[in-house]
């Protein structure tokens, strides 16, 4: 799976569980630009996105992200194996 | 079941219309999301859950300040709900003589809670709250290994102790009632229920896939406190209760017992049975010749089910929707309170567009996993549980016997002359008060104001000299019907005797009674020197089959009151005799 296809998969996450059809994710997007992203809808999003993709990140990888693009990248590594 | 998101989805929608309920939630954990996934879940079954969330980790405070947000709220329901986690953390700071106490410990401090929220909301006669605690789910602690189990200050040890502890103190405390989630973790497993990381980073100590099993156990609850909850099961044959098909395979061919795939099935009815003898009305709905869908109950060795355990057996055939409707004709019971089993789901669907309010489980295709995927749904709640129950599925069996007499006679006088009712008629004793509590609770249909009562107000009640009360029972020649009828009377002034609660058992409709028990309540109105008998009727969405109640018989309508002079009254005439001779003497 390509960076874009990530991207894709994440962006429809974040839509289905924030239930809110306008966000268009882009690599900078980080919690301050979506109202909705609070810290209770952030555990939902990497519970959600643990499940699609069916990997498992640790507590500091998950603090560590910046933005949604440090986000895929992590997804993008996990998959590589 | 849905997730979690699903039902926070719900949480955008309209709930106008949805019936209120009032909940305040306390937790010892982060609670929002259970919130969202209560009142999410409520939505699925028409209901408004108004919540209220007190802060994180708030019980104590909550409880014991009288003037705290929680009683300012006045809920209908109070959800304490605690995990086990801080469970161990309580246990670790003990001393070790302590800890082997930590039990009784934590019993006590239930038992306060449960005192001061009941003597603190105790409202009014029908608002009293209920309170609904969780068992702890198991957490094993890996300091013991298996010899936890045999180490009574283990954590294990009193974790399971305190769970037993609470499941005694609801035998005692009326208004407690069991979340039992402890026996949820059983099924679904620890590493489900728990989600380490979301412990750690949020305090959450429930995972969002277990959220909605919590909200929809907590809904289950409610429901069945609230009147709403399923009476009787109906299930097909062929491929359901026993495998094959009797008509082609022969009583020989079909699978029952214990070999092969017989087991599911034996299993299956074992199940049903005990159903039964808890109060669950069964009945049967095959596409078959009644005769040969009868052999097996009859004459098969190792059929768990009889043909005394069945209260309607249908069998023919015509649609599984018509055989449905007569079912319900015959049991006199809503739609919502019944249950369809059948392992074909082109029938299932017919019967779920033909009839949308009745239970229709998506069965899996392989029978050895019917069992327990139909125990996964908790179809059968209640909230109480009393002897008559048990006795329930005879009584249909006898209306339907009566069914079957009415057909036989021209018309509906004779019919009535001839099944010799009589009626016992008692003020509230220590015997029937659970009962008179229990149809107070249930009735929803013949049910004039639907006040709800409990045991102990029902007692208070019966020892109270403004009130006068009546149970009334009735037979006849196929058998009894156990008490059906409850009347409240209460003293307004010296000339008026006000209805508070009538109430009867729609299993007895059309017999008289309604005529019979007015004369009786006229008769004790007389004896006490009342010139006027006043009736209220309080509209519900389910009691409309008495909304004309007082009119039929002859009270007045005055200010939204019906009024009968006692002195203008003529007596009705009836069928029913009054078993109790010496009623008149002892009122």
């Amino acid at each position: 799976m390509d960076a874009n296809a990530i991207m894709k998969l994440v962006n429809e996450i974040f839509i289905d569980v924030l239930d809110n059809d306008d966000i268009v994710l882009s690599r900078e997007t980080s919690a301050k630009d979506i109202e909705e992203w609070d810290s209770l809808n952030h555990i939902q999003l990497i519970v959600a996105i643990e499940k699609k993709f069916k990997q498992r990140f640790t507590t500091a990888e998950i603090n560590g992200w910046k933005n949604v693009g440090e986000m895929c990248d992590a997804i993008e590594k996990k998959l590589k194996g | 079941m849905q997730s979690f998101n699903e039902l926070k989805k719900n949480l955008k929608k309209d709930y106008s219309g949805f019936k209120k309920i009032k909940i305040a939630l306390l937790a010892d954990s982060a609670s929002q999301l259970l919130t969202n996934a209560i009142r999410g879940f409520g939505y699925t079954c028409q209901l408004d859950f108004d919540i209220y969330e007190a802060d994180y980790n708030q019980i104590d405070l909550q409880v014991f300040d009288p003037s705290s947000e929680l009683y300012a709220f006045n809920p209908d329901f109070v959800i304490i709900n605690r995990c086990p986690e801080k469970l161990l953390k309580e246990y670790c700071k003990k001393e070790r003589h302590e800890q082997s106490h930590f039990a009784a410990y934590n019993q006590h401090t239930t038992r306060r809670y449960y005192d001061t929220i009941t003597s603190k909301l105790a409202g009014g006669a029908n608002s009293k709250a209920k309170v609904i605690i969780n068992t702890y789910p198991e957490l094993n602690d890996g300091v013991f290994g298996n010899f936890a189990a045999k180490t009574a200050s283990s954590f294990v040890f009193q974790l399971r102790k305190t769970n037993m502890h609470l499941m005694e103190l609801s035998q005692e405390c009326k208004d407690l009632f069991v979340c039992d989630l402890a026996g949820i973790q059983s099924d679904l497993g620890r590493s489900f229920v728990f989600d380490p990381k979301m412990y750690v980073n949020a305090d959450m100590v429930y995972s969002l896939s277990f959220l909605p099993y919590i909200a929809k156990h907590i809904t289950d609850i409610i429901l069945s406190i609230t009147g709403s909850f399923k009476k009787c099961l109906i299930m097909d044959l062929d491929n359901t209760t026993w495998g094959g098909i009797i008509g082609d395979d022969g009583m020989e061919g079909i699978q029952v017992g214990y070999f092969g795939m017989g087991k599911a099935f034996t299993e299956l009815q074992m199940w049903a049975k005990q159903l039964k003898q808890r109060g669950i009305i069964l009945c049967v709905c095959s596409k078959n010749t009644e005769e040969i869908a009868q052999e097996p109950f009859k004459n098969h060795p190792d059929m768990v089910l009889r043909l005394d355990d069945i209260a309607v057996f249908v069998a023919n055939w015509e649609t599984k929707v018509d055989n449905i409707r007569h079912i319900q004709s015959i049991l006199n019971i809503g739609f919502d309170s019944m249950v369809f089993i059948d392992d074909n789901p082109f029938e299932r669907e017919i019967v779920k567009s033909g009839i949308p309010d009745i239970c229709v489980p998506e069965l899996p295709e392989d029978p050895a996993e019917y069992l327990q995927y139909l125990r996964s749904l908790n179809l059968f709640e209640t909230a109480s549980f009393t002897e008559e129950d048990e006795q329930r599925t005879r009584q249909y069996q006898e209306e339907a016997q009566r069914n079957m007499l009415l057909q036989s006679f021209d018309n509906e006088h004779d019919f009535l002359g001839n099944l010799g009712m009589t009626s016992d008629v008692k003020a509230f004793d220590e015997f029937t008060i659970p009962r008179v509590a229990q149809l107070t609770q249930r009735s929803n249909q013949f049910n004039l104001r639907t006040v709800r009562y409990t045991e102990d107000e029902v007692k208070l009640i019966s020892g109270n000299p403004d009130y006068y009360t009546i149970s009334l029972t009735l037979e006849d020649k196929f058998g009894s019907h156990g008490l059906i009828g409850i009347i409240i009377l209460h003293k307004r002034d010296a000339q008026t005797l006000f209805i508070d609660s009538w109430i009867m058992s729609c299993r007895v409709l059309k017999r008289g009674m309604e005529s019979f028990t007015m004369n009786i309540i006229v008769e004790l109105a007389k004896a006490h020197g009342f010139t006027q008998v006043v009736g209220e009727y309080l509209p519900t969405k389910k009691n409309g089959i008495v909304k004309d109640h007082y009119h039929q018989l002859g009270f007045t309508e005055k200010d939204g009151l019906w009024i009968t002079d006692v002195a203008q009254y003529e007596n009705k005439s009836n069928f029913i005799t009054n078993k109790n001779k010496s009623w008149t003497q002892t009122q």
